[in-house]
């Protein structure tokens, strides 16, 4: 199996027709149960720009998932608007892919790693010589070639992980929903399976919105992280990251400016679950605008 | 050679309690005079002229074995389509559960064989009312498992099938089917023994032909080798059909072993 960091850069997986905007007003979700209703979102409002890779943070039971969920149309909204390239989320929009946190329990167990990748495009009508083609080259892009016939199940969760992100690949969309996709893998494949979604976002230039509870891996992925508050959720901070296009596990982590938004973006979060629901009522010892001390 | 081995060693151990049995039956009813339970011998020594006579198309084995089997066949085919379908109706609607489940729970209560003389009274004693008394008994099983399959079903994978805009044709066959097929096949397991017993009931009240109604008939004249041949025969065809079963099964669920052990072997 070779390294997904070792695929070749110019190696050309989908021709593809670029990211598309997704756009959140006033999302509010109430689930309402046999006891009391439970509101989840309260009233979420943002933007990812075409292309744009966003990750999303907040403390365990921020309504993260929900999120999620309603912009995958898996879920409908209470209120509020949701829309994908301009037009209305009704249910799952066409030209969204989506990898859920559960590897295991994402993937057809009876189907063989390629046919888990290919269902999709078959149900999508893709001519079956093009399908072929989608299917070895987003395998390829993953390393995982060479495991093309083996069942998932037969497979590590870092490596059913990554046929899960093949399948999202193969399909061709526009816009790349990731559900804390890799909280269930350890640690050095988790860097790995980053390194794979910077290089397949730059490669393909679509829209990704990258759910986790990590701190670290938002601000390593993302151009963008949003913070989100405890529940009912609000957006708390829309933190823009600058740490340039190319990402480096080792050299990125260690600069100073990943520190500083490491240090913010954590006060932030544990102001959140303290029930803080608005930046003018967080008390931050380290200003996200302060310059970083000298030295570092 | 390990394979020869291996082979040799399941051959035993499969083979290896039933050629006990019929030799420990065979020693011991070697001298019998007993009317009623004769030498092993001379109801293997029967079996030939009252079941394989010639010409075979003639035989009991044409006339009466094979019409068992085919009604068999029929009614069990039937319970497999009308309980998957309506199994993966009630498994994916919880109104439907509701509004069916005391009308399923009365119909499953009531024994098939006590159907028989009510479905005389409507199809006759012909082959329509054994297919109908088959299938009704086999349909409970299938169903009731099928509606546990489909209801067990991932919601993780549900939400992939609708996040990938699988339509319903490809939802039924890919995730629904596939994922309830375990148990679907659990129930078919069941029915068919099931049917194989009413099979034979079905026969018993009233027929013209048949394994069951053979047996019923040589008990009724007394002759007492031939229905005893009858019974094994009986023992072997249910022996032959769930071998056959069991190859068709394998094939279709040879994902879920590996992917069980997978789940339990705590990867």
């Amino acid at each position: 199996m070779t390294s997904p960091a070792d695929v070749a850069p110019d190696h050309d997986v989908v021709d593809h027709p670029g990211g598309a905007s997704l756009e959140v007003r006033h999302l509010r979700k109430v689930y309402a149960g046999r006891g009391e209703p439970v509101e989840a979102v309260a009233d979420l409002t943002f933007e990812v720009r075409p292309g744009e890779l966003v990750c999303v943070v907040g403390p365990s039971g921020a309504g993260k998932t929900t999120l999620l969920r309603c912009l995958a149309g898996l879920l409908p909204a209470t209120s509020g608007e949701l829309a994908l390239g301009g037009s209305p989320i009704t249910g799952p929009p066409p030209g969204m892919a989506v990898v859920l946190q559960e590897y295991g329990r994402s993937l057809f167990p009876w189907m063989s790693v390629a046919q888990n990748v290919e269902l999709p495009l078959k149900e999508k009508g893709v001519a079956k010589a093009r399908r072929a083609e989608l299917v070895a080259e987003t395998l390829a892009a993953v390393g995982l070639a060479d495991v093309a016939r083996s069942y998932p199940w037969q497979l590590s969760g870092g490596m059913q992980q990554r046929v899960a992100i093949a399948r999202a690949v193969a399909y061709e969309p526009q816009v790349l929903l990731m559900d804390e996709p890799f909280a269930a893998v350890d640690a050095q494949t988790r860097f790995e399976l980053e390194d794979l979604v910077r290089t397949l976002w730059k490669r393909l230039g679509i829209t990704v919105v990258f759910v986790t509870h990590d701190i670290d891996e938002a601000i390593y992925l993302g151009e963008r992280v949003l913070v989100l508050s405890a529940r009912p959720t609000v957006v708390l901070e829309d933190v823009e990251v600058g740490l340039g296009a190319d990402r480096d596990q080792l050299e990125t982590r260690g600069d100073a400016e990943f520190a500083r938004l490491r240090t913010h973006v954590y006060e932030l979060v544990q102001q959140a679950k303290q029930g803080v629901r608005s930046l003018a009522d967080a008390h931050l010892t380290h200003p996200a605008d302060a310059p970083p001390p000298p030295g570092a | 050679m390990s394979t020869l081995r291996r082979v040799a060693r399941s051959v035993l151990l499969t083979l290896g309690l039933p050629v006990a049995i019929l030799t420990v039956w065979w020693v011991a009813s070697a001298g019998s005079t007993s009317f009623y339970s004769p030498p092993l011998a001379e109801i293997v020594g029967t079996s030939r002229e009252t079941w394989f006579s010639a010409p075979l198309a003639e035989s009991r084995l044409a006339v009466d074995v094979v019409p068992s089997v085919l009604r068999l066949l029929a009614g069990y085919a039937v319970a497999l389509v009308v309980g998957v379908a309506l199994g993966v109706a009630v498994g994916s609607s919880r109104a439907l559960r509701a509004f069916l489940e005391p009308v399923l729970e009365f119909f499953r209560a009531i024994p098939p064989p006590v159907l028989v003389p009510v479905l005389m009274l409507f199809f006759g004693i012909g082959d329509t009312m054994k297919i109908v008394v088959i299938a009704i008994g086999c349909v409970w099983p299938v169903l009731l498992n099928t509606v546990e399959g489909v209801r067990g079903l991932d919601p993780v994978l549900r939400d992939t099938a609708r996040a990938y805009r699988l339509g319903r044709v490809a939802t039924l066959r890919h995730l629904v089917l596939r994922g309830a097929s375990p148990q679907i096949v659990t129930g078919a397991r069941q029915a068919l023994s099931i049917g194989i017993i009413l099979m034979v009931i079905s026969e018993m009240f009233a027929a013209k032909d048949g394994l069951g109604f053979s047996i019923v008939q040589f008990q009724r004249s007394f002759a007492i080798p031939e229905m005893w041949s009858g019974v094994l025969l009986l023992g072997v065809v249910g022996v032959l059909l769930s071998l056959v079963f069991r190859a068709v099964t394998d094939a279709v669920l040879r994902w879920y072993l590996g992917y069980r052990q997978s789940q339990h072997g705590g990867a």
